[in-house]
């Protein structure tokens, strides 16, 4: 009988979604059972920091790291987990992209802090508390950890050998990888897995023709006709400059890919591509016209870097 | 030491290039803080390019081609530049780059001396905005 | 002092740490639930699209997307004043209470429930689900994961993605329902009320024929006298997705009733420095500090609570159920935590009948489901019941509907002060002198928050800037003696 798999899974600055993935694996989840021994997931079993600590180096043989490094706290448990895991996994957008967190990094602790404990229009704080990473109460001292200006990836922080992407990635995705784990056929490191080599269009049921944006639209601004391109329509679809193996579900329900599985391969800026498949396609045979088409996009930062702001070539705005 | 800025000028093969080596070669008076890479077309110009030269450590971008509609040597090449560079100027300012630091146009072939002197005031519209540094002050803002 | 840490906290949503301070005679001096995440949503949404909210607010929490995907879709119908057709509201209310019956199996077979089935003392390797399904047999074991899994299903044929669905918007819904899939959606309403019922049984069976449970339910350490608040329809009965918000007092009396445009004139939050997350209390009684009782504005938003804030069930098997409950306990309210588990399955039976309701309903397959606004964008909240409480969005845009200000005051966020009591109160009434201080000790102090199923990625959306600011220093009796600022 084969050794069981040492499986960790651990959450930084996520959601829970990833989590929640995996027990979207649904019946698999047993036989997930059968070949691993799932020694930390904090969602669901009862170890503690402490019992990881007191593990030897490489004893955990995969760890499946969500979720974005955005406190000090987050950053320890990467180095941790790195030091007692054989194989680390940067599972879903968070880890790989930054995802929503990342959204913060158009803004900075000070602006945050202030709008958040000071101005916030249900906030009660007349002596103006803050936070502090270390509180000397009449008990003892209680620390908790400390938020960095920037939020980062996992491989930003440490060394990774594969990357799962997704928002979160897909059940059957997720199991295929966890497959080529058992059966030991995993590609070279550094691979991207879980999700194909194109990108969603070539997955999408929508019929797509030559594009020429005369407009661009908000989803609550038309209703797309259910078999023609969304792109096509007006809408920002990012599925041209997102990698496939989603199964292209939000166009399936005819609203716009928003780009939760990162860039395509070979792309190292996810934002930056979309914004050029945006422009490129505007029907405009002069500049007064572009401009007038191009600006009509609102919030194109928020759009485009939707998941890959920390990935992005400049990882945040101007501090 | 004063600041002198690193400027990338990415410039197209048959137009504001040539203008710019005619320039050379007449001995225009040019600040030595333009660097020059040299693209078949402006058409080809992703705003990868940009974010990368920014993220990279430039002070400030120039994108220059033939004039539209009917200078460019691929026809419409630099249509898909006026359509593209709008944007990436507003996500620039998203991303906190000031808009002085990011120039676009068209020089001809035939307009040395206006390359000339967008590199001069170019130049010198960057210096007063200072430098840019993108890597460090990211890095130096983390306690 | 000695200092005992149960780092993390494990079997919820999100992040978080007990401190727990024993003095020399071996008593809890002081127990604090410290959460030490944030991430920053309410400040990120400003420049945002205020329509894109309804796709970046659900990760604030994966377990819970779809509380957070209508509360938006709900602000951005308010932000646009723009009404969505009937077939949109029963759609949406469909695709939620699908949600609800999945989520709330969640907690009770993955989170909560291994306290009660496997037991609080149970080893730790035990103590999850797949101990759950290895002492329940993988007959039964299945049955559970089918059922959740026909939930999300549903939530996948109208929403495209399970997790993170996008199916709202402002003005209506993404896609109207075909007959066919109507009819899934009623074979699986049938299926989820057997389930139900299947659950609350397990439950009566496992935990309320248990005397060691019965005790630790009824025994004082886990009760805890508050305001209780929830959503109501117009008959004051548990509604999850539309109505007003009630709140009733310690003793049962309504306090409140306010319609999702008032909450701030009754709800305002205070902040410690020990932890990330803010403490809501309601403003017309006011902040008195983490205490009990009529006169503290501390209030709980579970099932519980909204079992308590309500008169009964708009559902007929859901009401027996009820009814059953309340007579259990000879009282309402019920101040029991830990009943909260008990309310949880009731509140699962009421939203598999509801799904049944809604699937059967005449104009549900009607294809008008979008209204497009006409109006200018200006300012709206959105309300809906969490499963862990009431969550609130607002949104305040300028004319091009691009936010300019969001305020989020989220399920759990509701219940941090009754968290960060309970704890305390179980941990005093654990841990004495002469008591060796076991893992299965420390995870009954943990089943003190549990029945909350906290969601604390939910509750500590937010970020706080540069540290530190303020330093308060505080003598023991909590007079603050001295204060360094750094501004």
């Amino acid at each position: 009988m084969a050794e069981k798999l040492k499986l960790a899974l651990y959450w930084a600055a996520s959601c829970g979604g990833c989590e929640i993935a995996i027990v979207e694996l649904r019946e698999k989840i047993l036989v997930v059972d059968q070949v691993a021994d799932i020694l930390f997931w904090p969602v669901a079993v009862d170890t503690k920091y402490k019992d990881v600590e007191a593990m030897p180096d490489g004893h955990i043989d995969v760890c499946l790291f969500n979720g974005a490094i955005r406190t000090s706290e987050n950053e320890h448990l990467a180095h941790l987990l790195r030091k007692k895991s054989k194989v680390l996994v940067a599972f879903g957008s968070c880890a790989n992209e930054g995802c929503m967190p990342g959204l913060a990094n158009l803004y900075d602790r000070q602006s945050i802090f202030n709008y958040v404990y000071l101005e916030s229009p249900s906030v009660d704080n007349p002596n103006k508390i803050v936070p502090q990473t270390t509180n000397k109460m009449p008990e003892g001292e209680i620390q908790i950890p400390k938020f960095y200006n920037t939020v980062k990836t996992l491989a930003q922080v440490e060394d990774v050998d594969y990357f799962i992407p997704g928002c979160p990635p897909q059940p059957p995705q997720i199991w295929s990888v966890i497959e080529a784990i058992v059966q030991g056929n995993l590609p070279p490191k550094g691979s991207v897995v879980g999700a194909n080599e194109k990108t969603v269009c070539d997955e999408c049921k929508h019929d797509r023709k030559e594009k020429a944006i005369k407009q661009f639209y908000r989803i609550q601004e038309i209703i797309p006709s259910s078999t023609q391109c969304l792109f096509d329509q007006g809408l920002i679809c990012a599925g041209p400059a997102t990698r496939g193996g989603c199964g292209a579900l939000c166009t399936k329900v005819d609203i716009p890919c928003r780009g939760c599985y990162g860039p395509p391969p070979h792309v190292i800026d996810q934002g930056a591509a979309l914004m050029s498949a945006c422009a490129s396609v505007v029907d405009a045979d002069t500049e007064e016209e572009a401009a007038r088409i191009v600006g009509g996009i609102a919030d194109p930062i928020g759009t485009f870097y939707r998941f890959g702001l920390p990935a992005s070539l400049l990882h945040r705005r101007k501090l | 030491m004063n600041f002198e800025p690193r400027i990338i000028a990415f410039l197209c093969n048959w137009c504001t290039y040539t203008a710019a080596d005619a320039a050379g070669v007449a001995r225009m008076e040019q600040p030595a803080n333009v660097d020059v890479i040299r693209v078949m077309c402006t058409g080809r110009i992703e705003p990868m390019f940009v974010l990368k030269a920014f993220a990279e450590g430039a002070d400030g971008v120039i994108v220059s081609g033939c004039h539209p509609p009917g200078d460019c040597h691929y026809t419409n090449g630099n249509f898909k530049t006026f359509r593209r560079m709008p944007l990436l100027g507003t996500v620039l300012s998203q991303f906190g780059i000031d808009k002085g630091r990011f120039h676009w146009g068209w020089i001809s072939g035939a307009e040395a001396p206006k390359w000339a002197e967008l590199a001069r005031n170019f130049t010198d519209q960057v210096r007063g905005l200072g430098p840019l540094n993108w890597k460090d002050q990211i890095a130096s803002k983390e306690d | 002092m000695k200092k005992i840490t149960i780092d993390p906290v494990t079997r919820l949503e999100g992040h978080g740490r007990i401190d727990l301070f024993l003095n020399d005679q071996g008593e809890v001096a002081n127990a604090y639930m410290v959460i030490p995440e944030l991430r920053g949503f309410e400040k990120f949404s400003q420049g945002r699209r205020v329509e894109e909210l309804t796709d970046i607010t659900p990760r604030i929490c994966g377990v819970c997307p779809e509380a957070h995907h209508l509360a938006a879709t709900k602000a951005c119908d308010a932000v646009y004043h723009v009404d969505p057709p009937p077939a949109a509201k029963k759609l949406r209310e469909l695709f939620y209470s699908a949600f609800y019956v999945a989520d709330h199996m969640t907690h009770f077979y993955i989170l909560g429930g291994p306290d009660f089935v496997m037991g609080p003392d149970a080893p730790v390797a035990e103590r999850n689900i797949l101990g759950v399904i290895h002492k329940v047999g993988v007959e039964i074991g299945t049955k559970v994961i089918e059922a959740r899994g026909k939930g999300m299903d549903i939530i996948g044929m109208l929403g495209g993605r399970k997790i993170h669905p996008t199916f709202g918007l402002p003005g209506g819904v993404a896609k109207s329902l075909s007959e066919e899939e109507r009819k899934q959606v009623e074979a699986t309403a049938k299926d989820e009320i057997e389930f139900a019922l299947f659950t609350l049984k397990l439950f009566k069976d496992i935990v309320l024929a248990n005397k060691g449970y019965l005790d630790l339910i009824m025994s004082p350490i886990f009760t805890m006298p508050t305001y209780y608040m929830g959503m109501v329809d117009e008959k004051n009965k548990v509604n999850f997705y539309d109505g007003k918000i009630r709140v009733v007092d310690p003793e049962g009396k309504e306090f409140a009733k306010y319609s999702p445009s008032e909450y701030l004139d009754n709800i305002a939050e205070r902040v410690e420095p020990w932890t990330y997350l803010k403490f809501p209390y309601l403003k017309k009684v006011g902040w008195k500090g983490l205490t009990l009782g009529k006169d503290s504005g501390v209030y709980q938003a579970t099932p519980l609570s909204r079992l308590n804030a309500a008169d009964g069930m708009a559902t007929p098997k859901a009401q027996e159920a009820y009814e059953e409950m309340f007579k259990t306990f000879g009282k309402k309210p019920v101040h029991n935590l830990l009943a909260t588990h008990w309310a949880r399955l009731i509140e699962l039976l009421y939203a598999a009948e509801r799904l049944l309701e809604l699937a059967t309903d005449p104009g549900i397959t009607d294809p008008k489901v979008r209204a497009i606004p006409t109006e200018k964008p200006t300012e709206g909240v959105g309300i809906v019941e969490a499963p862990r409480g009431t969550l609130t969005h607002h949104y305040i845009t300028d004319e091009k509907g691009i936010v300019t200000k969001a305020n989020l005051i989220v399920g759990t966020t509701n219940n941090y002060a009754p968290i960060a009591i309970a704890v305390k109160q179980a941990a005093q009434g654990l841990i004495k002198k002469g008591v060796e201080v076991t893992e299965g000790i420390l995870n009954r102090v943990e089943m003190a928050f549990r029945l909350y199923d906290p969601c604390f990625g939910c509750a500590t959306h937010t970020l706080p800037g540069r540290m530190p600011l303020v330093i308060n220093i505080i003598d023991p009796s909590g007079t603050t003696i001295r204060q360094i600022r750094r501004d």
